[in-house]
């Protein structure tokens, strides 16, 4: 089955956005694989963290839909080993950022169990909250 | 007496008799006395008030009333915050409007309340821990360290600070730094992490004066003596047992600035 | 010598026994660690995108406060921060590098933060293990009292110290800075392949099972490989490998704890010094037992 995309300005725009904030060449990425590969949380996540690239370089906007960039724990394995030089974490961030700017938190501060909010360190609720919350 | 006490009052006239008893009481001042004059502009309309008026009773010499937003009038309350720019500047001011002189060019708007959804607790159950800190107030961990909070502060206190503390658990440095405030609320209109910089405090205050501090409220603990002996019944029973129009009298003519 | 300190939120609390231990030991090798004066919380993650300079306000307040304390002679001429945290390290690290390659919004942060003195970009951020390393292991050999002879630890780094390159203090496929170190304190050093995998970090807060997976992934690999205990540089990764191992165990029943050291705890337990430094109530699965079996303590 061939997928037909048709590329639109709308498209395009998506792109050069991501681009800007995550100041990233993305059509650069040549779907070499290896931030897949080296990704630790690969297996929770939707699609895989090349697929994410691929979206953005063809400006697919469904990609907000998808919960890969949410699973990202900016660990940069991606960034060390990309051979052409580019910071998938970056583009996971800028995904983020677009979803939070417009005011809608990822995690809901009172969902979190009051026990477990206990036990947690400062380290986790700060970073957790800079992730996720804007 | 009692038939009095239960009869539905009508608010119409309640407010009338508050207008009443708020109108300025002594001239003070002729116009043609005052030497030196500012324009200020109250939410927009420019009025030339004399310049050594708070913002305050600028406001009431310009014809507002309040009845909202204001309170003691001594800067204790933290009823009558107030945000301002000057003309020509872009730097957003604040401060409390019984307490703050007016200037030339000052653009203004009363801020009568601040939303803050305050947490429900009883510090006899928690821990006296950071973790209850961030337990009843999570946002606690959204802090940026942008100063905002300080700036905005009308009593000067290093508002940042006392959250930065928090977040390190220093139960102790939170009370010290943020014991003056009075909850006028401005920093937690302006900040960026939509804290509420001194619900949080209130909560480390309070946790600290039960486990933290190790004193004993010596204060409070002779007043409820003195309570408990009697030395303030005469007082009360003097009060308790005044008319509704006593009491209003009372108020009238109470002690207070000068228009 | 005298080198100021950034402890960071959490070594205040429930990472105390991070900080004991380091300011424990560090004092034996004749390093008085000071910690930075009206320090704040450096954000735990540098912020990714290109147009956020808020976020980086915090960092570089802290950087600031390395200024201050060299004019007010609290320090002479130490521009160094260390710091223990491996989150804050990379933290103020990237921040600090952020405004070196990009003086305008430098100018920016400064104008925002008009209530400080600007910042002038002088200061270097590093992690205590690096500053040991420079000082050169076998001073730290020399202290060595109690060698930690028998105990097979395995080394865990995480993801803050090593990546990306331009802040790692080692190399970020196959570090040894920790194993040199442990070799130089005596312990039989365990190789772990995953010791640089990503323990799931912030994903604790809401997903945390994803931690629990990559928890016993990482233990699990270190204990076939023979390791008695792991290391840790960071009060997440300890948090996540250590106090989540009551989860592991729920998920995986089979799962055999493992005790979880700061490398500081260690480094104090070899010097000889009182084991009150090390602040053992604060680890989760107790180390005592282990360290008394080996007949360290």
């Amino acid at each position: 089955m061939i997928k037909k995309i048709l590329i639109t300005d709308e498209n395009i725009d998506f792109l050069l956005k991501i681009e800007e904030l995550s100041d990233q060449i993305i059509t650069r990425c040549d779907q070499c694989g290896v931030c897949s590969g080296s990704c630790p949380l690969v297996s929770e996540m939707d699609i895989t963290p090349s697929q994410m690239m691929r979206m953005v370089q063809l400006g697919q906007k469904e990609i907000m839909d998808s919960k890969t960039m949410w699973i990202c724990a900016s660990c940069y394995t991606c960034t060390v080993r990309c051979p052409r030089g580019l910071d998938p974490s970056k583009v996971a961030e800028s995904l983020r950022q677009l979803r939070l700017r417009q005011g809608l938190d990822h995690i809901n501060i009172k969902n979190i169990p009051k026990d477990e909010i206990e036990i947690l360190p400062q380290i986790a609720l700060v970073s957790a909250m800079r992730k996720f919350t804007s | 007496m009692e038939e009095e006490k239960n009869k539905r009052l009508d608010p119409q006239e309640v407010m009338e008799r508050i207008a009443a008893a708020s109108k300025p009481m002594v001239a003070g001042v002729e116009d043609k006395d005052v030497e030196y004059w500012v324009t200020i502009y109250i939410m927009g309309r420019a009025y030339k008030v004399p310049a050594d008026l708070t913002i305050l009773t600028a406001m009431e010499y310009a014809g507002y009333k309040f009845i909202r937003g204001c309170g003691c009038r001594q800067g204790f309350c933290g009823g009558c915050s107030t945000v301002y720019r000057k003309k020509g500047e872009y730097k957003l001011q604040s401060g409390m409007a019984c307490q703050t002189r007016v200037e030339d060019g000052m653009y203004l708007v009363q801020i009568p309340f601040v939303p803050a959804e305050k947490a429900s607790y009883d510090i006899n159950k928690e821990e006296y821990n950071v973790s209850t800190m961030f337990k009843y107030y999570p946002e606690l961990a959204r802090c940026v360290s942008c100063n905002t909070c300080t700036k905005a502060c009308p009593q000067k206190l290093e508002v940042m600070d006392y959250v930065q503390a928090a977040i390190k658990g220093d139960f102790k440095a939170v009370a010290e730094l943020s014991f003056d405030c009075i909850q006028c609320g401005l920093c937690a209109l302006r900040c960026p992490a939509e804290l509420v910089q001194y619900d949080i405090a209130q909560l480390v205050r309070r946790m600290y004066g039960r486990y933290g501090s190790g004193k004993e409220p010596e204060h409070l603990l002779k007043r409820i003596k003195e309570i408990e002996e009697g030395k303030f019944n005469q007082e009360m029973d003097k009060i308790t047992s005044l008319t509704r129009e006593d009491l209003e009298k009372l108020y009238a003519e109470r002690e207070r600035e000068p228009d | 010598m005298k080198i100021l300190y950034y402890p960071g939120c959490t070594l205040k609390t429930s990472a105390k026994n991070f900080e004991e231990s380091a300011i424990a030991s560090a004092k034996t090798m004749d390093i008085e660690l000071i910690e930075l004066t009206r320090w704040n919380c450096c954000g735990t993650v540098f912020s990714l995108t290109s147009d956020d300079l808020i976020h980086h306000v915090a960092p570089i307040r802290n950087l600031i406060r390395v200024q201050e304390m060299n004019k007010q002679g609290l320090v002479k001429g130490e521009f160094r921060l260390v710091t223990l945290c491996a989150m804050c390290y990379n933290t103020l690290k990237r921040s600090n590098l952020r405004v070196k390659e990009n003086p305008e919004d430098l100018e920016k942060i400064n104008n925002l933060m008009y209530l400080e003195e600007d910042y002038e970009v002088k200061v270097e951020v590093i992690h205590f293990l690096k500053l040991l390393e420079d000082m050169g292991f076998e001073k730290v050999n020399e202290k060595v009292k109690n060698p930690l002879k028998n105990l097979k630890i395995a080394p865990y780094y995480g993801c803050m110290l090593l990546r990306p390159k331009e802040v790692g203090i080692d190399d970020p496929e196959d570090p040894t800075i920790q194993e040199e170190l442990l070799e130089k304190l005596g312990a039989e050093v365990i190789n772990n392949p995953f010791k640089k995998v990503c323990c799931g970090s912030y994903q604790t807060v809401q997903d945390k099972n994803i931690v629990v997976d990559l928890s016993y992934s990482i233990l699990t690999r270190a204990q076939k490989e023979g390791a008695e205990a792991i290391t840790t540089s960071c009060p997440l990764c300890a948090f996540n490998l250590d106090n989540r191992q009551k989860e592991v165990k729920e998920k995986y029943p089979h799962f055999k704890e493992i005790p979880v050291f700061y490398f500081t705890q260690l480094m104090s337990i070899a010097f000889g010094l009182d084991k009150k430094y090390c602040r053992f109530d604060l680890n989760y699965i107790d180390p005592e037992p282990l360290i008394k079996s080996k007949g360290l303590l």
